[in-house]
């Protein structure tokens, strides 16, 4: 079974992402959307984190979610692919099924 | 309010990201409504409440309203005293360049453009949140 993961808080307020990542399985994906987006910039103190796990799942990031945000796309996390909603309806549509971690 | 009109310290707290939660602009929202009000007000920034005032916040894409603009007038309702935490800003990799300016008109200085916005430690934060009156936490 292929899992997408969905991530909607910010790790440094709440540990949904945490332990999304160390519940999902290899190969799993995992998206960052509304306040997790900031998850995917790096230096910050997560960075490490995130980069460790985008080498076994796939790990993408809403770009709209961004935009609000004023987060910039150029200090991304390497290996993290910035997707809109359209790819996000794809992704939905191409895994076996959804977990969302609220 | 007391007859006399007694001016109280208050400090608004806000600890939350923008868009994902209401909290952010609820925030903004008390404390436009309270500066009608004359109060000694004071924001201070804390944990994600940083990313409320990121520069280019851009909401077309999520359908929501920009309120990040709204920041920028805080100084003509006389709020001039704005504080960031600088150990939330390092945990994120952020620095004050990561910022919008904030700033007010000082008319007792020629109404000279001043910052409103400053870096403060969390020694410095704490001392500041143990001398207000009230403190909202957001």
């Amino acid at each position: 079974m292929s899992l997408l993961h969905t991530v909607n808080k910010s790790p440094f307020e709440r540990n949904g992402l945490q332990s999304c990542l160390r519940l999902a399985e290899d190969g799993h994906a995992v998206l960052l959307i509304e306040d997790a987006v900031v998850a995917a910039l790096d230096g910050t103190e997560h960075a490490e984190t995130i980069k460790n796990s985008a080498e076994r799942l796939s790990v993408y990031v809403l770009g709209p979610d961004l935009d609000a945000r004023g987060l910039p796309k150029d200090r991304i996390i390497d290996g993290i692919e910035v997707v809109d909603y359209d790819r996000f309806v794809a992704l939905a549509c191409e895994h076996d099924s959804i977990q969302s971690w609220l | 309010m007391s007859e006399e009109g007694t001016i109280k310290k208050l400090m608004y707290v806000n600890r939350k990201a923008p868009y994902g939660t209401i909290y952010a602009l609820e925030s903004l929202e008390v404390v436009l409504i309270g500066a009608a009000f004359d109060q000694q007000v004071s924001l201070a920034f804390v944990d994600d409440g940083v990313y409320q005032l990121a520069r280019n916040q851009s909401t077309d894409g999520i359908g929501m309203k920009n309120f990040s603009p709204t920041y920028a007038a805080l100084g003509d309702y006389d709020v001039r005293h704005i504080y960031v935490e600088r150990e939330s800003l390092e945990t994120r990799g952020l620095t004050v360049e990561d910022l919008m300016p904030l700033t007010y008109e000082d008319e007792d200085d020629d109404w000279a453009e001043k910052d409103s916005l400053r870096v403060v430690d969390s020694r410095e934060l704490a001392a500041l949140m143990s001398e207000q009156d009230v403190v909202l936490s957001f």
